[in-house]
């Protein structure tokens, strides 16, 4: 690794224990995030795939302490986000900054653009009267929106300009770490690709790092420099982006990449038939959760979690089909 | 509503009104029929509302007598040109004391509401932030507060603390507690999970903050029409507790306090219970139409689609 | 159905604790010494330490509490600090004046409420409707010892058509149902209005469900559609709301007995309180919450009775 990295996760864990049914209820466990790890380089892009349900959204908002984590840590350039509270959390909250999913409601309606823009200024006192305003004027012009938008209220918005004003919002603490939390998911396809555009735009030109939330392969191909895949709270492959979508080692992070409308027909596979139960988070089969899926299953698989082993430089994954020892398995 | 065990008390007669909420199915002129009639009623409420508001504000201008003064050879006259509602059984001016009588029933009903506006929407915006156990306590708490009948609690705490117009204003506010705090916590418990809150706590914006300047208004069109049908009520009671003799002490006019002495005469001069009487019936009427309109009117089912 | 009473009960049981405490802190912690009030601002130092001592008041708090809870659910209220009798006795005398007061009004309630809802719900937007609704809201913003005096004025005063003292002898049926005439019109009145708000509007709710229409789409006679279907579903907010307002009532019967001169637990509350009858007060405000219970308790009973998906046991 050549840079520190701006942010590192190790082992953060979030589990959500829920009374259901009636009359008897019972107490299930949700196991959301389970000991996911990785860090986030300056600058970098870093994606997190997977399918909808497998904790994606819960590790990004527990590692912002949205909601707190079980257990684990959180470094911000060394710092310890989870233990952090009042003056130097409220300093934290400034650097890392979230971009949310649905642009309605993440923009409270009762709010002026103005107001929305300006809050978070004089929140951190980083400017106030005209100055913010002029500030605000600002941020709106580098995401794309006019000076005009100021006075208005978010429904007189599109989902995409809504977004962008979303993203105006998290810009405007200077944060140096944005979390877009499938940021484009909830727009129209038309608008999705202007959105990732100015993201990029942002990306570059103010240094931003990114943790990249998304189901969608393609579009962290092209976004992200780096790729963590999950599936049901745990991170099964990491790597550079090209080397996972071109090779995976994780026969999940196979099978996504052969749903998933890559340009390159010749890459794509028929999907395997997924047969069984179904998994959930709530109720993950033994061992390692995806044996039931898996087309290369060993007998292994069904007794234990595999342990994350560094097949190549940079690639690390979860699967007993690459043990620790044995470095050549790799293809 | 589900079959569990509904809190009885005073949580139920605003409740009555804001149960009432149709939902309009009918063609398009029809419906804007009813609208205009919700319009109709709400300013005919207005209207009533603004008079005795002037009433009671220009007494001093309109009363054609001092409300105090009294005089040992008019007692108990009928209606007439020199008393337009008579006089009661100190020879007072029956119009001029309904005329000052306005002002206590308005101050008692505004500044109890506004505190249980204030106490009870705090308790239900915080109680339904935090949610939780602490939820679940603070609601445990409004219920148990609401299994007294409100005019039997205003009752007990105004004759305990002693029949004071502060103590008055407690009391009614108490009562009303409750229903404000669930008419807040209701709408805070949506809009808590809105991602524009857990965008607030990104920002770092403290919980106050939160709840103040985010949820506070996205909530305040509930507790305000709530408010409006709640001051019938606290009109009302505090009507009561003076014909019970617990209201603001004597010589100073209330309504409620003039239908006690009018009671008590009631054989030889019926007609002074007569105008107090109306005067209550008008203020609360007047307050009731309001909010009922106000409430159609904020209705999103009304509004929407 | 014994099985689910209990149940029930026991749900009820923490509230119940609850209000048995907030009484005894509204009596105890509120400023004034019932010693003091009772005998006077010249009694000597020994007798209001004698009386304190007779009233248990010399005991520290928590055991006067446990005492309280303890007596109280054994259903021994105490002496009437006033009149020296037992006060259970003293409620149950007056009880059932109250009784048949709250239960004419409920009646008068459902039967005039219902019937205008349902009209005003099936002519809606229509004069009736208007009508029904604006009456509705003036009935309600009636205090009802505005709406008592009013009717004694008219029919006591003018027409002489009923008495204006009220004391029913409660062995003659016919004495009590002439008294009860009067206070049932002011008391039932706002009652009924309460009821035709909430029936027009779960009645209106009711008609718009899908199944109404497809009903209607099938041809089924809409004089069947409305009886059959309709009034079931509606019925079911109504009967929460009646035990609702049930409390309402009993708080509003205090007005009604001043002003129609009829004994009953408003009465009592009334003079307690002007005589700082400490155990009375007690004794009433948990009569009151009890009564509040077990009004609770029927309502869920007539849901289950209605709504055939609330299961019993
Ligand atoms: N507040 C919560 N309480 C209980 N379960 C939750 C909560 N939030 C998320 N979950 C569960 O955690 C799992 C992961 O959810 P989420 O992180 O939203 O997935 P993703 O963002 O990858 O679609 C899901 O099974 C979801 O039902
Ligand atoms: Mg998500």
């Amino acid at each position: 690794m050549a840079e520190a990295p701006v942010l590192a996760v190790r082992n953060l864990r979030k589990h959500f224990v829920q009374r259901k049914g009636f009359p008897n209820p019972v107490t299930v466990t949700v196991r959301a995030v389970d000991d996911i790890s990785f860090a986030i380089r300056p600058g970098e892009a870093f994606g997190l795939v997977g399918e909808s349900g497998c904790g994606k959204s819960t590790a990004a908002r527990a590692l912002l302490r949205l909601i707190e984590p079980d257990a684990g840590s959180v470094t911000y350039r060394g710092e310890d986000v989870l233990a952090a509270r009042g003056g130097a959390l409220k300093l934290l909250r400034r650097k890392l900054q979230i971009v949310f999913q649905d642009p309605y409601s993440s923009l409270n309606p009762r709010r002026t653009i103005a107001q929305t823009l300006v809050e978070p200024m004089q929140v951190h006192g980083l400017a106030r009267g005209a100055d913010a305003l002029a500030r605000a004027r600002a941020l709106l012009d580098e995401v794309g929106l006019p000076a005009a938008a100021l006075d208005r209220y978010p429904h007189e918005f599109s989902g995409g300009q809504r977004q962008r004003i979303g993203i105006a919002r998290a810009l405007a603490v200077e944060p140096e770490l944005i979390i877009a939390d499938e940021p484009v998911s909830a727009l129209d396809v038309s608008i999705q690709a202007q959105v990732l555009m100015l993201l990029k735009d942002l990306q570059a030109r103010r240094h931003l790092a990114f943790l990249f939330v998304s189901h969608d392969l393609g579009v962290v191909r092209w976004f992200c420099q780096r790729v963590a895949v999950m599936y049901l709270g745990r991170i099964v492959e990491e790597g550079p982006v090209e080397d996972v979508l071109h090779e995976p080692l994780h026969p999940y992070a196979r099978v996504l990449r052969d749903a998933s409308p890559v340009p390159d027909p010749a890459l794509r596979a028929a999907l395997p038939r997924i047969e069984g139960e179904i998994p959930s988070a709530a109720n993950p089969p033994a061992g390692c959760h995806f044996h039931p899926r898996c087309p290369r299953a060993l007998p292994a698989c069904r007794e234990s979690f595999p342990a994350t082993t560094e097949p190549a430089p940079g690639r690390r994954v979860a699967c007993h089909l690459y043990p620790a020892e044995d470095r050549a398995s790799v293809r | 509503m589900s079959a569990a065990p509904a809190p009885t008390g005073n949580g139920a007669e605003a409740a009555a009104i804001a149960e009432d909420s149709p939902a309009p199915r009918r063609g398009g002129l029809a419906r804007l029929v009813g609208l205009f009639n919700a319009n109709w009623t709400s300013w005919a409420g207005l209207a009533m509302l603004v008079v005795i508001v002037l009433m009671a504000i220009f007494a001093p201008l309109l009363a054609p007598y001092d409300p105090l003064d009294q005089s040992i050879l008019n007692r108990l006259k009928p209606p007439s040109a020199d008393f337009l509602m008579g006089t009661d059984a100190f020879g007072r001016d029956v119009l001029s004391r309904v005329l000052y009588g306005a002002r206590i029933s308005l101050i008692v009903a505004i500044a109890a509401i506004g505190l249980a506006m204030v106490a009870g929407g705090t308790i239900g915006l915080v109680s339904g932030y935090v949610g939780g156990r602490f939820d679940v306590a603070m609601m445990q708490a409004m219920d148990v507060l609401m299994s007294f009948p409100s005019l039997i609690l205003g009752l007990v705490i105004v004759a305990l603390l002693g029949p004071e117009l502060r103590n008055l204003i407690v009391a009614i506010s108490l009562t009303a507690v409750p229903p404000f705090a669930r008419i807040a916590r209701a709408p805070t418990l949506a809009v808590k999970e809105r991602a524009f809150v857990e965008a607030g706590r990104a920002l770092g914006f403290s919980h106050a903050r939160i709840i103040f300047v985010h949820i506070l208004p996205n909530v305040m069109s509930e507790v305000v029409v709530m408010g409006t049908l709640w001051l019938a009520t606290a009109v009302r009671v505090e009507a009561s507790l003076s014909f019970i003799g617990l209201g603001v002490k004597p010589p100073t006019p209330t309504w409620g306090g003039m239908m006690r002495d009018a009671f008590e005469n009631i054989l030889d001069a019926p007609w002074i219970a007569i105008y107090p009487g109306l005067a209550i019936l008008a203020l609360v009427f007047a307050l009731n139409l309001l909010g009922d309109g106000l409430r159609d009117a904020t209705d999103p089912k009304l509004r929407g689609e | 159905m014994i099985r689910f009473i209990l149940r029930r009960l026991l749900a009820a049981a923490p509230t119940l604790l609850a209000v048995l405490t907030v009484v005894f802190l509204i009596v105890r912690v509120i400023p004034g010494d019932p010693a003091l009030v009772i005998l006077g601002d010249q009694a000597t130092p020994e007798a209001i330490n004698a009386l304190r001592a007779r009233l248990g008041l010399d005991r520290p708090l928590h055991e006067q509490y446990v005492s309280f809870l303890l007596t109280a659910l054994s259903g021994d209220l105490g002496q009437s600090m006033v009149s020296g009798k037992p006060v259970i006795e003293e409620l149950v005398a007056v009880l059932p004046h109250t009784i048949d007061l709250t239960l004419a009004s409920l009646l008068l309630g459902v039967v005039l409420g219902v019937p205008c809802g349902i009209w005003a719900a099936l002519h809606r937007n229509r004069f009736i409707d208007y009508a029904v609704r604006i009456v509705s809201l003036l009935g309600l913003s009636f205090p009802v010892f505005v709406s008592g005096i009013f009717l004694l004025i008219a029919f006591a005063l003018t027409w002489r058509l009923f008495p204006v003292i009220g004391t029913a002898d409660l062995n003659d049926w016919g004495d009590r149902l002439h008294k009860l005439v009067l206070p049932t019109i002011a008391l039932g009145s706002v009652m009924a209005a309460y009821i035709a708000r909430v029936t027009r509007s779960s009645m209106l709710q009711s008609l718009s469900e899908d199944y109404i229409r497809t009903a209607r789409a099938k041809g089924v006679p809409w004089r069947v559609v409305v009886w059959r279907h309709g009034l079931r579903n509606a019925l079911l907010p109504v009967v929460t709301v009646v035990g609702l307002y049930l409390g309402i009532l009993i708080g509003n019967s205090v007005l009604t007995e001043i002003v129609f001169n009829r004994p009953g637990l408003g009465r009592v509350v009334v003079a307690a309180l002007t005589q700082r009858d400490y155990t009375m007060l007690q004794g009433l405000l948990v009569i009151y919450c009890f009564l509040i219970v077990v009004v609770n308790l029927l309502t869920d009973l007539a849901y289950g009775f209605i709504d055939p998906r609330v299961k019993h046991g």
